[in-house]
């Protein structure tokens, strides 16, 4: 825990980013993220993994449910 | 390929039971289950004949009764469905596994993925993306699933399951994080098939 309310570690962002997926994040957290995102070179390139999963994720789910899909 | 309509209703039905029992096994992770979501589906669907201006139309149609089974499957079930075996490997963070400096910081940027549309729908990924899905340990591979291929919310799987909020949070975090491994493992850092 550091003494800043809205300084957070990469390893913070990082689990931030994937509880993003799944549930609405405090607005503490949220303030916290932008900040940390505008200033760090490497979260961005993770949150940038985590949205090729979200798309990734919608291709599938178009893939499986599509019809075309045969095999 | 279209069926001529000359083809009986429940051989068209029949021949989608491979496809159906293929996402049952994936999200049910049970073989017991899934044989049975998938009898209940085709039994729904020939107990109310449709007809269908092709076969895509109908497998369409049994997806969506057998989600709905799946639904009841897990809900029947509840607690099992959720809880973990308990061992070391599946309680791990996998946050852990990635390289943090002492002050938390990446020690390693994270790989550039880039997001090629064309790749992300290419059959070669999705095979191993759904590999990926479907090596994630059971409880945490049923309730990724419930996000991600049966579409429920979070707040709708609690209640399905009779789950704390924390209790998903955390098995979703796990699972997110496999999946993340698992594709950088096998696709993202690998040379691309062409």
């Amino acid at each position: 825990m550091s003494s800043y309310p809205f300084k957070r570690t990469c390893k913070e962002v990082s689990a931030l980013l994937i509880a993003r997926e799944d549930r609405d994040l405090p607005v503490a957290d949220r303030m916290a993220l932008r900040l940390h995102m505008a200033m760090c070179k490497a979260c961005p390139r993770f949150e940038r993994q985590v949205l090729t999963m979200r798309n990734a994720m919608k291709q599938w789910r178009q893939y499986a449910n599509d019809a075309g899909n045969e095999r | 390929m279209p069926i001529p309509d000359a083809v009986p209703f429940d051989q068209q039905v029949a021949s989608h039971r491979d496809y159906l029992l293929r996402f049952a096994r994936l999200q049910l992770r049970n073989e017991a289950w899934a044989e049975d979501a998938v009898s209940e589906t085709l039994l729904a669907a020939l107990t109310k004949p449709l007809s269908f201006a092709n076969r895509s139309q109908l497998k369409t149609w049994l997806v969506g009764i057998l989600k709905h089974k799946i639904i009841d499957t897990l809900r029947h079930h509840g607690r099992e469905v959720c809880v973990g075996s308990g061992s070391e490997d599946e309680q791990a963070d996998p946050l852990e596994f990635i390289a943090f400096k002492a002050d938390g910081h990446f020690g390693e940027s994270p790989a550039e993925w880039g997001n090629p549309e064309q790749d992300l729908s290419s059959r070669q990924f999705l095979e191993i993306l759904e590999a990926c899905a479907s090596k994630l340990p059971a409880s945490q591979g049923r309730l990724f699933l419930m996000r991600e291929w049966l579409e429920l919310s979070s707040e709708e799987i609690c209640k399905e399951l009779d789950l704390t909020a924390t209790n998903l949070y955390v098995q979703l975090h796990r699972a997110r994080l496999r999946l993340r491994e698992c594709l950088e493992m096998n696709w993202f850092s690998h040379p691309r098939p062409t």
